[in-house]
């Protein structure tokens, strides 16, 4: 226990050297946190403390504080108050540089990878070695050993866009452990990851709390929060409402209260509605991706009135180009009609004359305009009629109007709707857009992954909403990853595997183990005529 | 694990960090302007002492010359007059993130476009002024009109680049009305057209000077109330129309745009129309308001200054007006200061220190110490 006296110029290793030994046993110690943002608190004097070799589960509801507690600690946001001890150090970091110095390390939702780079390149970009030459064979290998011990296996000289979402999340684990991360923050990991892409995410996130790295780990999905936690903090409107409690024998319901402050009804009722007419049609639809590759091949579906539709699969097996096709974003051949309309390869706004929303997958790159206002971003599918539009004129209190009774209506939380979009928390984006889109009183509903990033209330919420849709009378095709809620709310469920829909249920008759073969592309060898051609 | 963290060296004591912002203040874009403003100041305050001169001299010059009585602030109007519109065709496409840098040749051809009205001539000899102008002022639209909407629908239809395009399409423009200033219009052979008959010129202050004798050889013309009118009616077009919504919401996010129904092709050469046509008035009133003829090399470069005014402006229609005033400004107080670099040297100055001030909007700094 000497104290360290800090040498001039080079900055000190953090080490497990310090003055005080009651804080010196924390990885991170935060106490008294404030955060203010015009308009509001997002941190309200939170204290937040993570021991080394555990993982702490972060929880709240959207817009409660979490990733603005943890941008903090990777020194992305300055607090107003409050202090921050890492490995008993006083840290004050003003950048992500100064973060990763002292070993901390985040990984935000939104990868920050360059899709045009190798492995290696991502993980070595910005590093100042090496300096010159680049050698790139010697450091791939490197990263590759590193790799192997942490429990990431990728290929180091692989491009990135040719990963899977899961694989390229740990490269940018990768990239952190190679900068020397030892406590890794990790906002909303698993939203975007296929059930077996968490598990492997889980047993790395064991790899490193084995060997003393500490983890802490936001997620709004509770299962695997009880899962993976030893322990748990809560955060409601800034404030904590349980500080760093054992995980060890909590229940869902429990900590939905503590989130929310109230029950949470997580069950939902799914009044029989006897289909109508058919709204959606499609016939052998054919359309490539991206990359110009075959992404869905021959693709034929009907969806009724006041039925819903659920599309499991694994993600990038065309179900953002079956979305894309749907609502006229994306070129394609075939026949898609809409309420008996053609709307294959025309321009979107033929899909939405026939009533079509959609809830897309990506919401700052498609869904929304990052640096206009809520009321922008609110009206955009509304500004072309009234009480916005008066003529060729754009009426602005009715836009505001409209913003206001959205934000309330569906509780998009934000200090007011003249904040621009990219200021929302992730689940308050993610509200906004589901808002606008069914607030246009659809007759078909294209919702892609309609519930990554909400919180348990909003889940729940998203859900009554599709099913009052559908008691409305209009077909909803639900594109989601998660088989629970899938199997929860559709009426009829297909699965989408490499660009082909196969084995379309009823959701009653779905059993999930069958489901889940069907999506890992296993079973049905042979039983798929479609199948066979490659 | 393994691989540490490369150790920065540091070699002074204190430096300066940079963090990026996340929020940025209402009143963030016009205090960095005046950040700029100043260090644009004092870095030609430096310079001028280095050869010799008393700044504040110069600087007090420069202001009488430019706007120190009516003549001289009638002077300045008229140079900013061109500026006006040229900057605000730029700002126009560039809210949309359409690098339109061809003002320059639009502005040509709406010079052309009016002068072929009385050079053709397309009227007969005689007629009254208040059908040459109004003729002349749509010819002027329509022919920078055409000139924009030319690398607009090359861009919409072909996706070609259209920094590209209007930067070529400027060359021809020049040579064009080159042409036809040395060949067909020429005046005993020199690069100019005949004078204009005065039916054609657009009214200025001094043809009142019988009603209201101050306004004696005060050449500020209505081009001036046009670029003003103008510059509203931008301001409403992209903040009060459903047009200037899709101009908007295409400029931050084409993707979403192209998500909410709107046909950016159509948006693309209507703004190129449109910005054009801005441009086209700049030359319009230019020969009209204050040249009175056609003659080659008219405009020294008011078109590329228009980029320059945009920016300055952060895209803002009235921010154009004020800049544009201040950049005539500059210019005239060219023509009173020797040497002669000096003005253009300061707004060289004012224009790097100005768009380096922009880092400010992006990023906080602080001195730390190491
Ligand atoms: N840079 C900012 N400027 C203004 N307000 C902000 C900024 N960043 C976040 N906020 C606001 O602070 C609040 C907390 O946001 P934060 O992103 O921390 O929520 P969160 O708990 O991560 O929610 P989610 O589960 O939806 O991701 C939100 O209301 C958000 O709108
Ligand atoms: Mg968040």
């Amino acid at each position: 226990m000497t104290p360290v006296v800090a040498s001039e110029g080079e900055p000190s290793t953090p080490g497990p050297g310090t003055s005080d030994p009651a804080l010196a046993t924390l990885a991170v110690a935060m106490t008294g946190i404030v955060k203010r943002f015009p308009g509001l608190v997002a941190n309200d004097q939170v204290d937040f403390d993570l021991r080394p070799g555990e993982v702490h589960a972060l929880l709240g509801e959207n817009g409660a504080g979490k990733s603005t507690l943890m941008n903090i600690l990777a020194g992305i946001y300055r607090p107003d108050a409050g202090e921050i001890r890492v490995h008993g150090q006083p840290f004050e970091a003003t950048s992500p540089r100064d973060a990763i110095a002292a070993g901390i390390g985040m990984i935000h939702q939104h990868f920050t990878l360059v899709p045009s780079l190798t492995v290696t390149e991502n993980v070595l970009l910005g590093l100042d070695e090496p300096r010159f030459r680049l050698r790139l064979q010697e450091y791939g290998e490197r990263i590759a050993a590193l790799g192997e011990r942490a429990g990431l296996r990728v290929d180091p000289e692989a491009r990135v866009w040719q990963l899977s979402v899961g694989e390229q999340q740990r490269v940018e684990i990768l990239k952190m452990l190679y900068r020397g991360a030892r406590i890794l923050v990790m906002d909303e990991p698993t939203a975007v990851l296929a059930p077996q892409e968490t598990q492997e995410l889980f047993r790395t996130l064991r790899t490193m709390t084995a060997s003393g790295g500490s983890i802490v780990f936001i997620s709004h999905k509770l299962d695997e929060v009880l899962a993976i936690a030893d322990r748990i903090t809560v955060l409601r409107k800034g404030r904590v409402t349980a500080a760093g409690i054992p995980a060890a024998g909590r229940t869902r319901p429990e900590l939905a209260r503590l989130m929310v402050g109230r029950d949470v009804l997580e069950t939902i009722d799914k009044p029989p509605v006897t289909p109508g007419a058919v709204v959606l049609e499609m016939r052998d639809v054919r359309a490539r991706n991206d990359r110009e590759l075959p992404a869905l091949h021959g693709v034929s579906l009907e969806v009724r009135g006041g039925e819903i539709l659920g599309i499991a699969g694994v993600a990038g097996n065309g179900q953002t180009e079956l979305a894309e096709v749907i609502t006229g974003l994306r070129h394609c051949t075939g026949s898609i009609r809409v309420n008996g309309t053609e709307v294959a390869g025309r321009p979107p706004r033929a899909s939405i004359a026939q009533g079509v929303a959609h809830v897309p997958e990506d919401r700052h790159g498609t869904g929304s305009a990052p640096n206009l206002s809520l009321t922008d971003n609110l009206v955009m599918k509304s500004y072309r009629s009234e009480p916005i539009a008066r003529g060729w004129l754009l009426d602005r209190l009715a836009a505001r109007r409209q913003a206001r009774d959205l934000t309330t209506a569906y509780e998009v939380s934000a200090p007011s709707v003249d904040t621009e979009a990219r200021l929302l928390s992730g689940g308050n984006l993610q509200r906004l857009i589901f808002a606008r889109e069914i607030a246009t009183g659809p007759s078909l509903m294209v919702a892609v992954q309609p519930s990554r990033g909400l919180d348990v209330g909003a889940v729940a919420t998203v859900h009554r909403l599709l099913l009052e849709r559908r008691t409305a009378g209009a077909a909803v095709l639900l594109i989601s990853e998660d088989l629970d809620e899938i199997l929860a709310i559709s009426d009829r469920v297909a699965v989408i595997y490499e660009g082909r829909i196969r084995g379309i249920t009823d959701s009653a008759a779905a059993d999930i183990e069958t489901l889940g073969l069907l999506m890992t592309g296993d079973a049905i060898d042979g039983s798929d005529a479609g199948a066979a051609d490659a | 694990m393994s691989a540490g963290m490369p150790v920065r060296r540091h070699w002074l004591p204190i430096g300066l960090e940079a963090e990026r912002r996340l929020d940025t203040p209402r009143w963030l874009p016009l205090a960095t302007l005046g950040v700029g403003l100043l260090v644009a100041l004092l870095i030609s305050g430096a310079l001028l002492a280095i050869i010799g001169a008393d700044p504040l001299l110069v600087l007090r010059h420069i202001l009488i010359a430019s706007f120190g009585s009516l003549g001289v602030l009638s002077d300045t109007l008229v140079k900013a007059t061109p500026l006006m519109f040229t900057g605000l065709a730029c700002a126009v496409a560039f809210r949309m993130r359409l690098w339109n840098i061809g003002a320059e040749g639009q502005l040509f051809l709406g010079a052309w476009g009016a002068s072929a009205v009385v050079l053709v001539p397309m009227l007969p000899a005689g007629v009254s002024p208040f059908i040459v102008v109004p003729v002349m002022l749509v010819c002027g639209i329509l022919a920078g009109a055409l000139w924009g909407g030319i690398a607009g629908w090359l861009k919409a239809r072909f996706g070609v680049n259209e920094i590209i395009t209007t930067l070529m399409l400027n060359y021809i423009a020049i040579q064009w009305v080159r042409f036809w200033v040395f060949g067909p219009w020429s005046e005993g052979g020199f690069q100019l057209s005949r004078q204009f008959p005065r039916e054609a010129w657009l009214p200025r202050l001094t043809d009142f000077a019988s009603v209201v004798r101050d306004f004696a050889g005060l050449t500020v013309h209505l081009g001036l109330v046009i670029a003003i009118v103008c510059a509203v009616l931008v301001w409403f077009w992209l903040s009060r129309t459903r047009t200037g919504y899709e101009i908007r919401l295409i400029g931050d996010n084409p993707r979403a745009a192209h998500y909410a129904g709107i046909d950016i092709g159509r948006t693309v050469i209507l703004v190129m129309l449109v910005s054009g046509g801005l441009a086209g008035l700049a030359g319009m009133t230019e020969v009209s308001g204050s040249v009175h003829r056609l003659q080659d090399g008219f405009s020294p470069g008011y078109g590329f200054t228009g980029v320059i005014i945009a920016y300055l402006a952060r895209f803002n229609p009235f921010g154009v007006i004020v800049a544009s005033i201040a950049f005539g400004g500059l210019i005239l107080a060219g023509r009173e200061i020797q040497p002669a670099g000096i003005p253009s040297m300061i707004q060289g100055i004012v224009l790097f220190c100005v768009i380096s001030s922009d880092v400010l909007l992006r990023y906080r700094l602080r001195v730390v110490r190491r």
